[in-house]
Order: structure tokens, then C-alpha cells, then sequence
């Protein structure tokens, strides 16, 4: 359902993306990892416009992303994301975090919206943490209303960029576990992760990436077993014994 | 040392009493009018054509680096000849006054919307928000706790530069008082009455938008 | 809109001579007054961030007072009302024997007004950039005053040259408040120039422009003192 073809990204001199291409299938859920300044994050956000690129394509269900006839709002909210620093907005509470795109976007009421906001918040475990402000939340909290808020709009996939990567310790599982649990229920899922653990329990299939190129795309199991590149072997080195 | 007379300010206060009316009025309109072209010309320069950007940071530029004496002559000398007929003066001030405070109060909203992280924009238009309903709904709240206290301080600075009005013979509080003082030979009273009744409300505002960025840490 | 342009008056005499002795004059008061500025903002901000508590209570009513009080009637007070309350022998002075009683009072009120603002600056400067490394000055065996000579005044000092620009710049606009007591600079005198001319266009022009380039000068120049003393770097330090 998506397909990204030869996508380059540069940063003024800086070239970020050199000829990406990759095709995500619906239901799948993939692993991107690699060192960091590897370019995964910009891949994603490139997904769903949120970063202009120069060259290539990619389509979500056959909708150009790099189209100026696409009407690109629309797009965005099929797909969900979720973001490193959660993003929340601070003035809002978690039930209007999760209700505002819903009512100015999808033109729910305002009803209708927190009803269904109560809803999915109470599946991600913060049922009783509808009228808090994100400062009043742990950081877990935090995420698991992001991922409520990308939800709650009734995404065909999700985007992940590093979802873990600014939680203490201590908070990582709750967030892998909501995440697990989409993937069970077939959810089309993009992560940009260091959780090889979580890449390896629930991934289909994981890109690897270097100095902006996806240097292998391949089954989980191979990728963790026998990875063809010398650059994902001396990888998997470091962030396994760690 | 001459003798002072301070019962002059009571025999003249219907006349101080209009000049600070105008003075509010000028505070007032150049606030509000300054706000809303200023929010127009942030707008612009936060667009990413440069047909649009460019043109509104040399706006900004140049309003900045000139001194509002000169600001007010130039408006006072245009309006007519844009209009084909006179203009009062307070006119033409209120105009001068609005185009030149809006571009300070363009940098205040500029900086108010700077200071929200962008990660929050990129977080609204994920979920298929508009570009405007973005800056509306997330970054304007957000920006202006930032801008609220130094909106206060412009507010003060725009009472202050209301008494520049005085060289376009404007009857503001200070003309007012000074052609008091140079009626009744009343300079020393005059003047430390102007003096101290800007002092207590500047002062007040100042400690005001002090307390309101302190008191609210975010 | 029927106006007749024309650009030579600036270049026709008396006129020439009129703006370009304004724009001298808008030059001297500016830089005069930035002196001032300087001097006071520096000895008020340092008494500001002082230990002893009856500076710092001085020095807080000075900034409020002068920063509160609009500086056009800062200037009024200083050239109508001083001579009238001070003893007779000064105030005589003041008026009669004070070599150019305009300038010099609007250099005064000028530089008093704007030293307001740089002492707030220079107490930032003091407590965002020296302040912190006190403790580790202390450590070395400085004494305290030692150690605010040369380690806190000094690299708060360093660190403000960037924000400064913008009160210069205020500076130089303030120049054009001393028209109001009769000082021929550069805005006075080209609504000299459209009065007599009426080619207000053109002279008021010439004062925009003036302005514009002193002002790009006076950024230029504070930027090059900010690079040389490497007073970006410092700020980045802090924040």
C-alpha cells in the first residue's frame, strides 16, 4: 500500500536520502533501524509529506505524496504517526489531544469525538487520565496518548519515528506493548527503532539503513540470523551485545 | 529658586484630562491596528516564497531603523498627496502610528510563534490539519504565553512614543502640559507632573507583565 | 497623486549643506550619547548585580525610573525644568554659559535614558553568563571581588555585545527626540528642507536613507566587536 521509488533527500549540501525505494504491504509491520544520521527518520517523514523530497516517488494506496495536485491533509490523516517527543500539545488535555483532529479534520462532533477519544484512550490503559494535562503524565502516559491521538482517527497504517527512544527505561514496555498489540490486529506499522527485541517479536520484515541508503530489506528471521551486508552484521553487533 | 504653584494643575486639569484621552486613543489604535498588521506581516515573513517573505522583512527592516519623529513627518507629509485632499494631523498620526508599531509587534508575534517547537506543527499536520487551522488551534495558544508579557511591555513603549506626537502639534498629555507650562510660565510643575504620572503607569505595567512572566514558568 | 519630482535639491545648495551638517549632527549626538549609555549602563548594571543590598536597591530604582519616563520628557526635564530648581548661580550657568546647551542636554537626557536600558542588559549579561561561574572562581581561591573583576564582569560583558546592538540602535533613533529643543540633525532638517522646498519626498528620503545606513554601520560594527570577542560562543554556553 505504500511505495516509495528511488527517494533523495538533501539538506543543502548534506545528502540525506540517496535512492530509497521500498513497498510496505497491507498488514505488514516494518522494523527500519541503523546508525543514527542514517536518514530513517527523514524516510518516514517523507511518508506522509512532512518533509518535502527532490527526486523519486512514493505513493500511499496509489496517491502521489509529492504531487501537487494531492490534497495532502486528506492523505495525512489516513496515516497515523507518532512522534520521538510525543508532541502533545501542552494546553490540551489528553481527551482533547486525542478529540482535536477529529472534530476539525474528520468533522466529528464534539461528543461523538471524546466519546470515541474515551474509547481508545481507555485501551491504551489511561481510562482515568482523560482530563490530565500532558505535563501531568509520565512519559509513557505521554506516548500512549500520541499513539491514542494517531488512533483515533481510524488510520490505514502508522508511523512511528523512535517512539521509545526519549523514555526512561522503565516506561519502554508499556508503550513496545500497545504497539504489539496494534500489530496483532493486523495494523499496517512503520517503525523507526533501536528495540531490536521488539523487532524481533513483532516485525515482518526489517530495513536496514546506512548513510541514506536502505542497505537490505529482508525477512526478520534473515535479518537477525544471516544479514547479507557487512554494514548490518557490524551493526547488530554493537546494539545486541549492549 | 522660583516659587512653585502646583494649584495649576488643578486649574488645568480639563485640558490634561483631554490631552491623556488622546494619548490612550493613540495607545489604543496603534495597539490594536499594530497587532493586526503586525500579525499579517509575521504571517508573511514566516512564508516560505520569498515574493511574499522579502518584501515584509524589508518592511520591518526599515520601519525599525527609523525614528518615529521621522516615521510621523513622512506620514503627515504623504497622507495628503495620497488623498488628493488635507488630512487632519491626527489622521495621519494614527496611521503613522499603526504602520510603525505594527512592524515591533510583527517581531514579538514572530518570536511568540518561533518559540513553539516545530515538532508541534509537524504533530498537527500529521493527523491531516490544515496549515491554518494548525497555526490557530496549536501554535498561537502556545505562542502567546510567550508574547503576552512582551505585548505588555510594547504597550508601554507605544505610550512612551505617544508623546512624540508633539511635533505634529497633536494635543497629547505632554503638549497639553507643556502648553500649560508655557501659558503660565508653569515648566517645573508641568513637566514633573508628566513625568511622574508616566513614571506610576509605565512603572505599574512593566512590574505587571514582570509578575505575569514569572508567575506562569512554563 | 501630481507631485514634481526633483531630486537635485539635494545636491543644491543651501540645502546640501543643510542635510549633510543634520546627518553629521545625527552622527555626534548618536555616538555621544552611546558613550554615556555605556558608561552608566555599566556602572548601574554592575551596581545592580552587586552583593551589597542598598546598590542593588539604587541601581533598580535608577533603571525603573529612567526606563519609565517617556525620554522626550526626560528632555524637557533636563533643559526646561533643571535650571529652574537648582541654585541660582548653576541654574544662570546652565543657561547662559553652557557651550551648546542643546546638544550637550540632549546627549545627557539621551544617554541617561538609554543607560537604563543597557544596565538591564549588562545585570542579564552578569547573571546568565558570569554569575554561574562564581563558584568555580571561588574554588580557585579568588576573593569574591576578585573573582567579579575578572571573571564575571568581564565574560558578562563579552556576552552582551550582540543584544547591545539593538540599544544602539534605539540610541541613534533617540538623536532625532533632540529636534524638539531646537538641535538642526538630520530629521529636522529635512522637514527644513520640505518646508522651504516642499519636495518632501526627496529630503525626507535622504533621512531615511541616512538613517538606514548608520544603523547598517552600527550593526556591522557591533557585530565585528561580537566576532572578534567571541561573545555568540559565550551565549550559546549558556542556553
Amino acid at each position: 500500500m505504500i511505495v516509495l521509488d528511488d527517494v533523495h533527500k538533501s539538506y543543502g549540501p548534506q545528502h540525506i536520502l540517496r535512492g530509497c525505494s521500498a513497498e510496505i504491504r497491507l498488514g505488514e509491520v516494518v522494523v527500519v533501524c541503523g546508525p543514527s544520521g542514517s536518514g530513517k527518520s527523514t524516510l518516514i517523514k517523507c511518508i506522509n509529506g512532512l518533509v518535502p523530497f527532490e527526486r523519486g516517488t512514493i505513493t500511499v494506496d496509489g496517491v502521489s505524496v509529492s504531487s501537487p495536485k494531492t490534497d495532502l491533509p486528506a492523505l495525512r490523516s489516513r496515516i497515523g504517526m507518532v512522534f520521538q517527543s510525543f508532541e502533545l500539545y501542552p494546553h490540551m488535555t489528553a481527551l482533547q489531544n486525542v478529540s482535536l483532529a477529529q472534530i476539525h479534520v474528520l468533522r466529528r462532533s464534539q461528543k461523538e469525538a471524546d466519546e470515541r477519544s474515551a474509547k481508545i484512550l481507555t485501551r491504551v490503559g489511561l481510562g482515568d487520565k482523560l482530563g490530565q494535562r500532558p505535563s501531568q503524565l509520565s512519559g509513557g502516559q505521554q506516548q500512549r496518548v500520541s499513539i491514542a491521538r494517531a488512533l483515533a482517527m481510524n488510520p490505514q497504517a502508522m508511523l512511528f519515528d523512535e517512539p521509545t527512544s526519549a523514555l526512561d527505561p522503565e516506561m519502554i514496555n508499556e508503550v513496545l506493548e500497545v504497539m504489539q498489540e496494534l500489530a496483532l490486529e493486523g495494523m499496517t506499522m512503520i517503525v523507526v527503532t533501536h528495540e531490536m527485541g521488539f523487532a524481533q517479536r513483532v516485525a515482518d520484515r526489517v530495513l536496514f539503513m546506512d548513510r541514506g541508503e536502505i542497505v537490505e530489506d529482508t525477512p526478520k528471521e534473515q535479518f537477525f540470523t544471516a544479514p547479507a551486508s557487512e554494514r548490518a552484521r557490524q551493526f547488530l553487533k554493537q546494539v545486541l551485545t549492549h | 529658586m522660583s516659587d512653585f504653584d502646583w494649584g495649576v494643575i488643578a486649574r488645568s486639569y480639563g485640558f490634561l484630562a483631554e490631552g491623556m484621552a488622546l494619548s490612550a486613543l493613540l495607545v489604543l489604535v496603534a495597539t490594536l491596528g499594530g497587532l493586526v498588521v503586525g500579525f499579517g506581516l509575521a504571517l508573511m515573513r514566516l512564508s516560505t516564497h520569498r515574493l511574499i517573505s522579502v518584501p515584509a522583512a524589508a518592511y520591518v527592516t526599515v520601519m525599525r531603523s527609523l525614528p518615529l519623529v521621522l516615521v510621523l513627518f513622512w506620514f503627515y507629509f504623504l497622507m495628503p498627496l495620497a488623498i488628493g485632499r488635507p488630512v487632519g494631523s491626527l489622521t495621519s498620526a494614527l496611521i503613522a502610528f499603526v504602520l510603525f508599531e505594527a512592524a515591533f509587534y510583527c517581531e514579538i508575534i514572530r518570536a511568540g510563534i518561533g518559540s513553539v517547537r516545530s515538532g508541534q506543527s509537524d504533530a498537527g499536520l500529521a493527523t491531516g490539519l490544515r496549515r491554518w487551522q494548525v497555526l490557530r488551534l496549536i501554535v498561537m495558544p502556545q505562542a502567546m504565553r510567550a508574547m503576552g508579557p512582551l505585548i505588555l511591555n510594547q504597550i508601554v513603549i507605544v505610550f512612551q512614543d505617544t508623546s512624540l506626537v508633539y511635533v505634529v502639534s497633536l494635543h497629547d498629555f505632554l503638549t497639553a502640559a507643556s502648553v500649560v507650562a508655557a501659558r503660565d510660565g508653569r515648566s517645573t510643575e508641568m513637566y514633573t507632573l508628566v513625568a511622574v504620572v508616566y513614571l506610576v503607569i509605565c512603572l505599574s505595567v512593566t512590574k505587571l507583565a514582570e509578575f505575569y512572566r514569572k508567575g506562569r514558568p512554563s | 497623486m501630481n507631485y514634481r519630482w526633483d531630486w537635485s535639491v539635494l545636491i543644491r545648495e543651501p540645502y546640501i549643506d543643510w542635510l549633510w551638517s543634520g546627518l553629521l549632527l545625527t552622527l555626534a549626538i548618536s555616538i555621544l550619547s552611546w558613550a554615556v549609555a555605556l558608561t552608566i549602563g555599566i556602572v548601574v548594571g554592575v551596581a545592580r548585580s552587586a552583593p551589597s543590598r542598598v546598590a542593588r536597591l539604587l541601581a533598580g530604582i535608577y533603571i525603573d525610573v529612567f526606563r519609565s519616563v517617556p525620554p522626550l520628557v526626560q528632555l524637557f526635564l533636563w533643559y526646561f525644568v533643571l535650571p529652574e530648581i537648582v541654585p541660582d548661580g548653576v541654574g544662570l550657568w546652565l543657561k547662559r554659559d553652557l557651550p551648546y546647551p542643546e546638544i550637550v542636554t540632549a546627549v545627557v537626557a539621551i544617554g541617561l535614558f538609554a543607560g537604563a536600558r543597557v544596565a538591564e542588559q549588562v545585570r542579564a549579561g552578569i547573571e546568565a553568563v558570569g554569575a554561574p561561574l562564581l563558584p568555580a572562581a571561588l574554588a580557585t581561591g579568588l576573593r569574591p571581588l576578585q573573582a567579579f573583576r575578572l571573571i564575571a564582569l568581564p565574560l558578562g560583558l563579552r556576552a552582551i555585545v550582540g543584544p547591545l546592538t539593538s540599544e544602539f540602535l534605539i540610541t541613534i533613533k533617540l538623536s532625532s527626540l533632540s529636534l524638539t529643543i531646537g538641535v538642526l540633525e538630520l530629521t529636522a532638517q529635512s522637514r527644513h528642507v520640505e518646508n522651504y522646498t516642499f519636495q518632501g519626498f526627496e529630503a525626507f528620503t535622504f533621512a531615511t536613507v541616512g538613517y538606514l545606513v548608520i544603523g547598517l554601520c552600527a550593526t556591522g560594527l557591533m557585530r565585528l566587536i561580537d566576532g572578534r570577542i567571541g561573545g555568540a560562543s559565550l551565549r550559546k554556553a549558556t542556553t
